[in-house]
C-alpha cells in the first residue's frame, strides 16, 4: 500500500517536470512531436530506473562506509554519466532494435538534471531499495506523462494563431506553466 | 582530503575501465565510408533532412537510402562532390532542387465562404477543402512560409507563396507542409520534362499550347519589362522561340479567355518581341545544364522535334549528337518555311544558342545511308530518336505530271531555299490549299513571275492555311481559282508544261471532317495557259531508309499505313524499345509547335529508358484536352482594348526580294499588349474593372 502511494506521490503530486521543475531543456526540446516525446519519455524511464539503483549502491555500499558522503554529487554525475555510455554500447551492439528507437536521446539524458535530481532526492528521502526501485520507475513515468501530454498541446498550438512576440517557446512556457497549475490539483492527496 | 583524492581516483578508474572493456565487448562494425560523409555534412543536428541528426543521415546516405544532397543547409556543392565521391554514386544525382509554386490566383480568386477558424492552410484545407472556389488553388496561410526554416519563401503581396531561389535549399519542407501541392520541390530536370496535367493551375491558353509554354508567366514578366527572364520561362519549353515567334499559327489564341468578349491577346507577338529583345540585345542568356550524366543519344533529324528533343536531353544532363542529312540544321523549318518568313540567319542565330549547350552536330550524313541503327549502337548511343519529318510530296496522280516545269511543293521551296535558280517561266499555277501552298505562291511571286494561280477543289473558306498566310498572299497579288480539280497538265512539243486542264466542282454534303465535299461538274473542263505547276497537297515522311540499308533491327520499325512511324501518341515510343520518334515523321504533317511538343515528351521518355525505368505517361497527362471547369462561356469585368496591330513591310517592297514581311512590335505596343492579358489561372483572372458584389 506504501509502495502505491509512493508510486501515486511520484508520478502525479510531486512530478518531476511539473511540481519539482527539473528536467526543463528536454521538456522543452523534444516536445514538439509527439513522436520524439514518446522516444524521450521511454529513454528516461530506462535510464532513471538504472541510474537510480547504481547511484543508491554507490552511497550505500561506497560513499556511507567510506564515511565521504560529501563527494556525493560528484560522484553520481560520474557513475551516470557512465552508466549511460555503457548503456549506449551495449544496446548497440545486443538490442539493435531498443538501440535504433532510443539511440539519440540517451546521450541527451547524460547530465540531465532530472536524473540527477531524482537520485539525490531517493536518497534524501533514505529510502531502502525497492522504494528506490518503485520511485525511480514513478518519476520517469511522471516525465513521460507530462512530456506527452505537453507535446499533443504544443501540436494544437503549431496551428494556431499566436500574436507574434509569443511564438514558439514562449507560448511554451506559458503553456508547461498553465498545466503546472493543473497538476497542482494533486497536492494533498498522499 | 587524501581519502576523497583516493576515492575519486579510484571511481574514475573503475568507471574508465568498465567501459573500455565495454567498448572492446561490444564493438560493433560501423562502415568507415560513414565518418568520411558525415566529415562532409554539416554537423549541425538539425534534423532538416528528416534522420535523426547527421550521423544518421551519413548512415542513410553509405546505405543507399538517401541521395548525397540530403543535407538541406550545406549550399556548398564541392561538399556533395565529395560525398557522392566516397559513396560512388554517379554526380548526376546531386542536382540540386528548388521550390517551384505554380498558382498565380492569390487573394483574386474568390471565396466560398467566410472563414473564421485557425489560420493555417492545413486547418482550413480540412473544412470543405479551403474557402477558395478554386479546388487546387492557394489558400494563402502561408503553412509554407512557416514550414520554411531558410527564410525563402514569403506570401507576396498577391497573396500566393513567393520563393527566394538563393536561399532555397530544396529541403522539401514547404512541400511537406502545403495541404494543397501547390508548391512543389523540384530538380530542373523534373521541371523541364513536367507534363501538363488535369490537376494543375493553368490558364486555357497553356492548356492549348501544344508544347505547354507557361504563357501568362512569361506575358506577366514581359509585362514588367522582363524581357529576358520571360525569355527563360519560354524556353523552359521551347528552345525556337525566335521561330515560333514568326511562325507559330498560335493555336493558344484560339482559346484566349479575353478573345470570349473582345479580340485575343497576341500571344504570339509577344512571345517574338521577347525573343528578338534578346537576339537584337547581342548577348545570350546562359541556359542551365543539368549535371552529366554519362549516357548518350543519337537524334536522327535536325528539324523542330529533333532540336527540341536534342536540347531538353542535353539540359538534363546526357550526351547529345545530333545527324542531319541536308547541309545545314533546320529540317523542314529551314528548307520548308521560305526566307521572308523566316530569315536563314535568325534561325542560325537560334540553332546556334542550342548547340552552344554542348551538342555534337553532323550534317550531310543521311539514316539508312551513311549510318544505320546498328552503327549508332555500335557507337554507345544508348538510345535514338527518329525525327525525319514528312519531306515526300503526294502527287496528284493525273497525267503529265513527270512534264518539265512540274514541281512538287516541299521539293520546290528547299530548292529555292537551297539558291539553286529554277526556270519558272511567267504564268505559274500552285495545286493545294494548305500553307505550304500559299508559301509556294509567295515565293513564285517573290521570283519575279508575272502571274501565280493557286487552284484549290474547295473555296476560301475551307482553306487550311493560316488565315493571315492568305491575306497576306493577297495583298501581294495572287490568283484565285477555287472549286477546282486539275484533271491534266498539257506539255509543248519540247516536253515543257504548257496548259493545265481542270473541272470546275460545286460543293455537296459535308464530309467526316465537317467540310462540304467538293463534287465535280460534267463537262466543265478548263484550261489555263502556265508554265510551272508547283503540286502541294500534303506530304508524307520519307521511309527509303528502311530498304536501303536492311538492318535486322530496323525492319522491326513499324509504319502506319501514312508511312509515318508506329507509335505511341502519348511516350512517343516506337516498336524498337531504344528508338522514339516526334514531329511530323510521328504525326505526318502538322505544326512547329506541336513537334516541339512531341520532341520534349519524347526527351522525357528517353530520360525515362535512360535510368532503366518504366516508360509511363505522366498521371492525368492532359495533352493539350482541355480543363473542363477552366473555360468559360463568358468573361465578365472586360473593356474593350484595340489588339496591336502587327507591323508589316508594305506590299510594294514586299516583291523585290525575299526580305522578311512581319515585323516585331514596338516595345510599347508589346508592352500595351502585354498588358490586355488577363494573368488567367485556372479559374481566376485580373478583370479590366472590377465587379460589383452582387
Amino acid at each position: 500500500m506504501d509502495l502505491i502511494l509512493l508510486a501515486i506521490g511520484c508520478i502525479f503530486v510531486n512530478n518531476i517536470l511539473l511540481a519539482q521543475f527539473l528536467g526543463n531543456c528536454p521538456f522543452l526540446g523534444t516536445s514538439n512531436k509527439m513522436e520524439t516525446a514518446v522516444g524521450m519519455s521511454m529513454a528516461v524511464v530506462f535510464v532513471l530506473v538504472m541510474a537510480g539503483v547504481i547511484s543508491w549502491m554507490v552511497d550505500h555500499y561506497l560513499l556511507k562506509t567510506l564515511d565521504i558522503e560529501y563527494l556525493r554529487t560528484v560522484s553520481f554525475i560520474l557513475v551516470i554519466a557512465s552508466l549511460v555510455q555503457f548503456v549506449e554500447m551495449f544496446l548497440k551492439k545486443s538490442i539493435p532494435a531498443l538501440y535504433a528507437g532510443l539511440g539519440i536521446f540517451l546521450p541527451l539524458i547524460t547530465t540531465n538534471c532530472a536524473v540527477m535530481g531524482v537520485c539525490l532526492i531517493n536518497i534524501k528521502e533514505e529510502y531502502t531499495f525497492v522504494q528506490v526501485l518503485v520511485s525511480s520507475f514513478s518519476y520517469a513515468v511522471g516525465f513521460g506523462l507530462a512530456l506527452i501530454i505537453f507535446a499533443g498541446l504544443r501540436e494544437r498550438i503549431n496551428i494556431a494563431r499566436v500574436p507574434k512576440p509569443l511564438q514558439d517557446t514562449s507560448i511554451g512556457l506559458i503553456t508547461a506553466g498553465i498545466l503546472s497549475l493543473s497538476f497542482f490539483a494533486f497536492k494533498g492527496m498522499v | 582530503m587524501i581519502e576523497s583524492f583516493l576515492f575519486m581516483l579510484g571511481i574514475g578508474a573503475a568507471c574508465s575501465i568498465v567501459l573500455s572493456f565495454a567498448s572492446k565487448v561490444f564493438y560493433v562494425y560501423e562502415d568507415p565510408k560513414i565518418a568520411l560523409v558525415e566529415d562532409n555534412l554539416e554537423g549541425a543536428n538539425c534534423g532538416g533532412c528528416g534522420y535523426t541528426g547527421c550521423s544518421a543521415a551519413a548512415q542513410a546516405v553509405v546505405a543507399g537510402q538517401a541521395s548525397p544532397t540530403v543535407c538541406v543547409i550545406s549550399s556548398s556543392r564541392e561538399k556533395v562532390e565529395n560525398i557522392a565521391e566516397i559513396v560512388g554514386m554517379p554526380i548526376g544525382t546531386a542536382e540540386a532542387s528548388l521550390s517551384y509554386n505554380m498558382c498565380n490566383g492569390g487573394y483574386r480568386a474568390t471565396d466560398k465562404y467566410n472563414y473564421l477558424g485557425v489560420m493555417s492552410c492545413k486547418a482550413m484545407e480540412i473544412v470543405f477543402g479551403g474557402k477558395r472556389d478554386c479546388h487546387i488553388g492557394c489558400l494563402g496561410l502561408g503553412d509554407c512560409v512557416k514550414a520554411c526554416a531558410f527564410g525563402a519563401l514569403i506570401i507576396g503581396k498577391e497573396g500566393f507563396p513567393v520563393v527566394d531561389d538563393d536561399k532555397c535549399v530544396g529541403c522539401g519542407a514547404c512541400e511537406k507542409a502545403c495541404p494543397k501541392n501547390i508548391i512543389e520541390v523540384r530538380t530542373l530536370s523534373e521541371k523541364l520534362l513536367k507534363m501538363n496535367q488535369q490537376n494543375d493551375p493553368l490558364a486555357p491558353c497553356s492548356q492549348t499550347c501544344p508544347a505547354e509554354i507557361d504563357i501568362p508567366r512569361y506575358i506577366a514578366l514581359a509585362k514588367a519589362g522582363k524581357y529576358k527572364e520571360a525569355v527563360q520561362v519560354i524556353r523552359m519549353r521551347n528552345p525556337l522561340p525566335l521561330t515560333c515567334g514568326r511562325v507559330c499559327p498560335h493555336p493558344c489564341e484560339d482559346e484566349c479567355r479575353r478573345g470570349i468578349e473582345d479580340e485575343p491577346v497576341s500571344i504570339n507577338q509577344i512571345k517574338r518581341f521577347v525573343s528578338d529583345f534578346e537576339m537584337e540585345s547581342g548577348s545570350r542568356i546562359p541556359i542551365k545544364c543539368a549535371p552529366d550524366t554519362g549516357k548518350k543519344v543519337a537524334i536522327i533529324g535536325s528539324g523542330p522535334s529533333g532540336m527540341s528533343c536534342a536540347y531538353f536531353l542535353r539540359r538534363i544532363g546526357h550526351k547529345v549528337s545530333i545527324f542531319e542529312a541536308m547541309p545545314k540544321l533546320g529540317g523542314m523549318v529551314r528548307y520548308g518555311i521560305p526566307e521572308y518568313r523566316l530569315p536563314d540567319k535568325v534561325l542560325d542565330w537560334e540553332l546556334d544558342g542550342i548547340l552552344n549547350l554542348g551538342i555534337n552536330a553532323f550534317t550531310h550524313v543521311r539514316f539508312g545511308k551513311d549510318f544505320g541503327l546498328g552503327s549508332l549502337v555500335a557507337s554507345g548511343y544508348s538510345a535514338v530518336f527518329i525525327g525525319i519529318g514528312a519531306w515526300e510530296d503526294y502527287d496528284l496522280g493525273i497525267e503529265g505530271e513527270d512534264l518539265e516545269g512540274c514541281f512538287t511543293g516541299i521539293n520546290f521551296l528547299s530548292r529555292i531555299s537551297q539558291g539553286e535558280k529554277l526556270e519558272l517561266g511567267k504564268t505559274a499555277c500552285v495545286i493545294g490549299g494548305g500553307n505550304t501552298a500559299i508559301d509556294c505562291v509567295r515565293t513564285l511571286l517573290r521570283a519575279g513571275l508575272e502571274k501565280v494561280y493557286l487552284v484549290y477543289r474547295r473555296t476560301r473558306k475551307e482553306m487550311p492555311a493560316n488565315e493571315v498566310e492568305i491575306v497576306a498572299s493577297e495583298e501581294e497579288g495572287i490568283d484565285f481559282i477555287f472549286l477546282a480539280a486539275p484533271t491534266k497538265v498539257v506539255g509543248n512539243d519540247a516536253g515543257h508544261v504548257s496548259k493545265l486542264e481542270y473541272l470546275k466542282m460545286e460543293l455537296g454534303e459535308p464530309d467526316d471532317s465537317g467540310r462540304r465535299r467538293p463534287e465535280p461538274i460534267k463537262g466543265s473542263e478548263t484550261l489555263i495557259d502556265v508554265d510551272t505547276v508547283i503540286t502541294a497537297i500534303g506530304q508524307s515522311p520519307e521511309a527509303s531508309f528502311k530498304d536501303q540499308n536492311p538492318h535486322r533491327r530496323l525492319t522491326e520499325l513499324e509504319l502506319t499505313r501514312w508511312n509515318t512511324i508506329e507509335n505511341d501518341p502519348e511516350v512517343l515510343t516506337t516498336t524498337i524499345p531504344y528508338v522514339f520518334t516526334a514531329g511530323d515523321a510521328a504525326t505526318g504533317p502538322s505544326l512547329v509547335v506541336e513537334a516541339i511538343g512531341g520532341g520534349r515528351r519524347a526527351a522525357r521518355s528517353i530520360d525515362m529508358f535512360l535510368k532503366g525505368e518504366k516508360i509511363t505517361p505522366a498521371s492525368d497527362s492532359l495533352r493539350q484536352k482541355r480543363i473542363r471547369e477552366s473555360i468559360f462561356e463568358e468573361v465578365k469585368g472586360i473593356e474593350k482594348i484595340k489588339r496591336a496591330k502587327m507591323p508589316e513591310l508594305p506590299v510594294e517592297k514586299r516583291l523585290d526580294s525575299y526580305v522578311e514581311v512581319d515585323l516585331v512590335l514596338p516595345e510599347k505596343d508589346a508592352i500595351a499588349e502585354a498588358n490586355r492579358c488577363l494573368d488567367c489561372c485556372r479559374l481566376c483572372y485580373n478583370p479590366d474593372k472590377q465587379q460589383p458584389f452582387v
